[in-house]
């Protein structure tokens, strides 16, 4: 789950990392108060979108008089924001923070990982801070630096130690004990809330030696959101396809993407594998969809229908290995669901596995139109035809 | 020969009186694998599907002896059950559950860093040395005994190859899904340092995924010490980066991870990488040939 930027700060904030002075606004109107709360000139209006590269997409302006905050935040709030990391669609701002603007001297970028080499929390720290982390890592990888956490000992002075004195030049004495302070803090908030990432880009020095997180990134761990329950209050569903959210709903792995061929696979690997076998045949796969190991005739009914919403979908690939999942539920589920929708599309079936007979002979009874491949083959030739 | 478990293999399941582990163990009972003990704490003095139900670990290897454990506790609840098999002594865990949170791993991977026991998974379908036991939940009629290894990150994709081995008459000495999460316990060197050791094992089929480096890191391996033609496959040509496909492991973040490397780095240890998986087992059947 990723937080907002606002979001993030709040929690920094609370634990004693410097953040600029902000507020969030929902309506342009807001926005001349805030300007009178929050020091300025100049002040900076940020769109609060998960996805990154915002500044690439024209998603923060720095502004210097309060009618700009004003104007800036009306050319955002509702402004579909396309940024490298969205799709050519963009997203929706629906929210928009305006802070303080903070002079800055140097530029550093903190982060924290698991790393999943040593199974370590890693924190990384550079001095080449504002810029694209994997931009600086593929041109001066030297530039950054990584800090492995033994987690039966916990964050550790050294630790910090260890980051700092490696810079060159190393940070103004007066500024090495604030900056030791938020790597502290970071590591604290890392465990404490499951998070998956932590990110300061940058993370600044002022002249007079004050530090300042501006830009703050937050991901947890999904997996843990059973226990950090206040947390979930945070999440934002409307930065989510619709088709996607639909798909959480009933516990199915779905990812829209930009093709037209659908295709609904058990099992994540073989999801993707069949993913690559659709590219391969020449086309482009819709979606992923890993129905999981134990879905129910309920689960894959549902799965037909998210797949024919997505009205670029010209034809479905359906690869069931039967394990857990056996393939007559599977048929079943696919036979309930074109009782419930029009299946408008050539619909290209390879079933094997556990009860793959049963499967079959029910979609064969069933009055169901649709291409039978015996294997991977085969359906990757099914695939070909459907688009030439 | 095979690796890790075979007929003298004594299964004790974790969370046995489960949905999942009872049914599980009545398919691992059906293989032929020895499940001498099922753990469920509160529920000892039960039995499922015949198998004496204890409230510890400690019990059940004491009274059975087990040996290697199969776990299908829920998520919460299942670093603390792989530390309990460690600490009891077992020689292999395998972990079942997906979901896990990192952090736990984090937590095990460290305690087990001074422990003898092998964790396979979690988030994975288990292992099997077909013909002698099967401690998990892939379908076991598709596979046959025989000299192919097969080390995968992941689950259907792996019964998939199994499957297209079996049909062209390539059967297995062990097939270990090694798990689709970012940590897990055990990786391919791991298992491929075991296979070099294990004079049936005349060849590796290696089923990787996007995310991580775990592949290139292998890659490495292989062509420095590994002495037996090996087979790749990956999975994700085709995923976008910054999506978790499916497994909590399978994503391209921060430029790493992405499929295109992982084959090129395999292509340059001069590693076979089958591009089309429908042709895999017959890729498999051509170098085995050649060798």
């Amino acid at each position: 789950m990723k937080l907002h930027e606002y979001q993030a700060k709040d929690i920094f904030g609370k634990s004693g990392i410097p953040i600029p002075n902000g507020q969030v606004v929902t309506a342009a109107d807001q926005a001349t108060k805030a300007t009178q709360i929050i020091n300025g000139p100049p002040w900076v209006v940020k769109a609060q979108v998960h996805a990154g590269g915002r500044g690439k997409g024209g998603g923060v302006k720095v502004v210097h008089y309060p009618y700009e905050v004003v104007t800036a935040t009306e050319s955002l709030l509702g402004k579909h924001l396309v940024t490298p990391q969205t799709g050519p669609e963009g997203v929706t701002v629906n929210q928009v923070l305006i802070e303080e603007g903070i002079e800055i001297n140097r530029e550093y970028y903190l982060s924290m990982i698991v790393d999943r080499s040593t199974a370590c929390p890693t924190m990384i720290f550079s001095q080449a801070g504002g810029m694209e982390i994997e931009e600086v890592a593929a041109k001066s990888s030297e530039l950054i630096l990584k800090e492995h956490i033994d987690p039966a000992v916990g964050w550790m002075m050294h630790n910090a130690r260890n980051l700092l004195y490696s810079q060159e030049p190393p940070p103004p004495f007066g500024a090495l004990r604030a900056l030791m302070s938020v790597m502290a803090n970071v590591y604290k908030i890392f465990m404490t809330l499951d998070c998956t990432l932590v990110e300061i880009n940058p993370l600044v020095l002022t002249k007079d030696r004050k530090v300042f997180a501006l830009d703050a990134k937050v991901n947890i761990d999904d997996n843990a959101l059973f226990r950090q329950k206040e947390l979930l209050l945070l999440d934002d569903p409307r930065e989510k396809d619709p088709l996607e959210l639909m798909a959480e709903k009933y516990h199915l792995n779905y990812i829209r993407l930009d093709g037209n061929i659908g295709a609904m696979v058990n099992g994540a690997g073989l999801a993707m594998a069949t993913m690559d076998v659709i590219k391969m045949a020449g086309a482009e796969p819709a979606n992923f969809l890993d129905v999981g190991g134990g879905a129910s005739e309920d689960m894959i009914t549902k799965g037909v229908e998210i797949i024919l919403k997505d009205r670029r979908v010209k034809a479905i690939l359906v690869n069931i290995f039967g394990g857990i999942l056996r393939c007559d539920v599977l048929a079943r589920g696919v036979v309930a669901a074109a009782k419930k929708t029009r299946i408008r599309v050539p619909l290209i079936v390879r079933l094997e596995g556990t009860n793959v007979k049963e499967g079959r002979e029910i979609l064969r009874n069933s009055e169901l139109k649709f291409l039978v491949a015996r294997d991977l083959g085969e359906a990757a030739d099914l695939v070909s035809k459907q688009v030439s | 020969m095979s690796i890790l478990v075979d007929e003298s293999t004594r299964v004790v399941v974790q969370g046995i009186t489960g949905r999942e582990g009872a049914f599980h163990t009545e398919q691992m009972l059906e293989y032929g694998t020895v499940v001498a003990a099922g753990v469920t704490p509160g529920k000892g003095g039960r039995e499922v599907e015949g198998v004496p139900v204890f409230n510890t670990i400690n019990q059940a290897v004491e009274e059975e002896g087990v040996n290697v454990s199969c776990i299908f506790v829920p998520p919460p609840f299942a670093a603390d059950a792989i530390i309990d098999s460690a600490s009891a002594g077992l020689e292999v865990i395998v972990c079942i559950t997906e979901g896990i949170p990192v952090l736990d791993m984090v937590k095990v991977a460290s305690f087990l860093k001074n422990e003898k026991s092998v964790l396979i998974g979690p988030n994975c379908p288990g292992i099997i040395s077909p013909g002698k036991t099967k401690v998990g939940i892939m379908p076991g009629p598709i596979h046959k005994p025989g000299p192919m290894a097969v080390i995968s990150r992941s689950g259907t994709l792996t019964y998939e190859v199994v499957d297209q081995l079996t049909g062209i008459g390539l059967g297995q000495s062990t097939c270990i899904g090694i798990g689709g999460d970012p940590l897990i316990g055990t990786t391919f060197i791991d298992h491929l340092k075991r296979f070099k050791e294990d004079p049936e094992t005349e060849g590796v089929v290696l089923i990787g995924e996007i995310g991580g480096t775990a592949e290139e890191e292998a890659a490495d391996y292989i062509r420095e010490e590994f002495n037996k033609p090996v087979i790749a496959f990956i999975a994700g040509q085709t995923a976008p980066p910054g999506r978790r496909m499916g497994h909590a492991g399978a994503i391209i973040s921060g430029g790493q991870g992405k499929a295109e490397d992982k084959i090129n780095a395999l292509q340059a240890a001069g590693i076979t990488v089958a591009l089309n998986l429908g042709a895999l087992g017959e890729t498999v059947q051509e170098v085995m040939e050649k060798s």
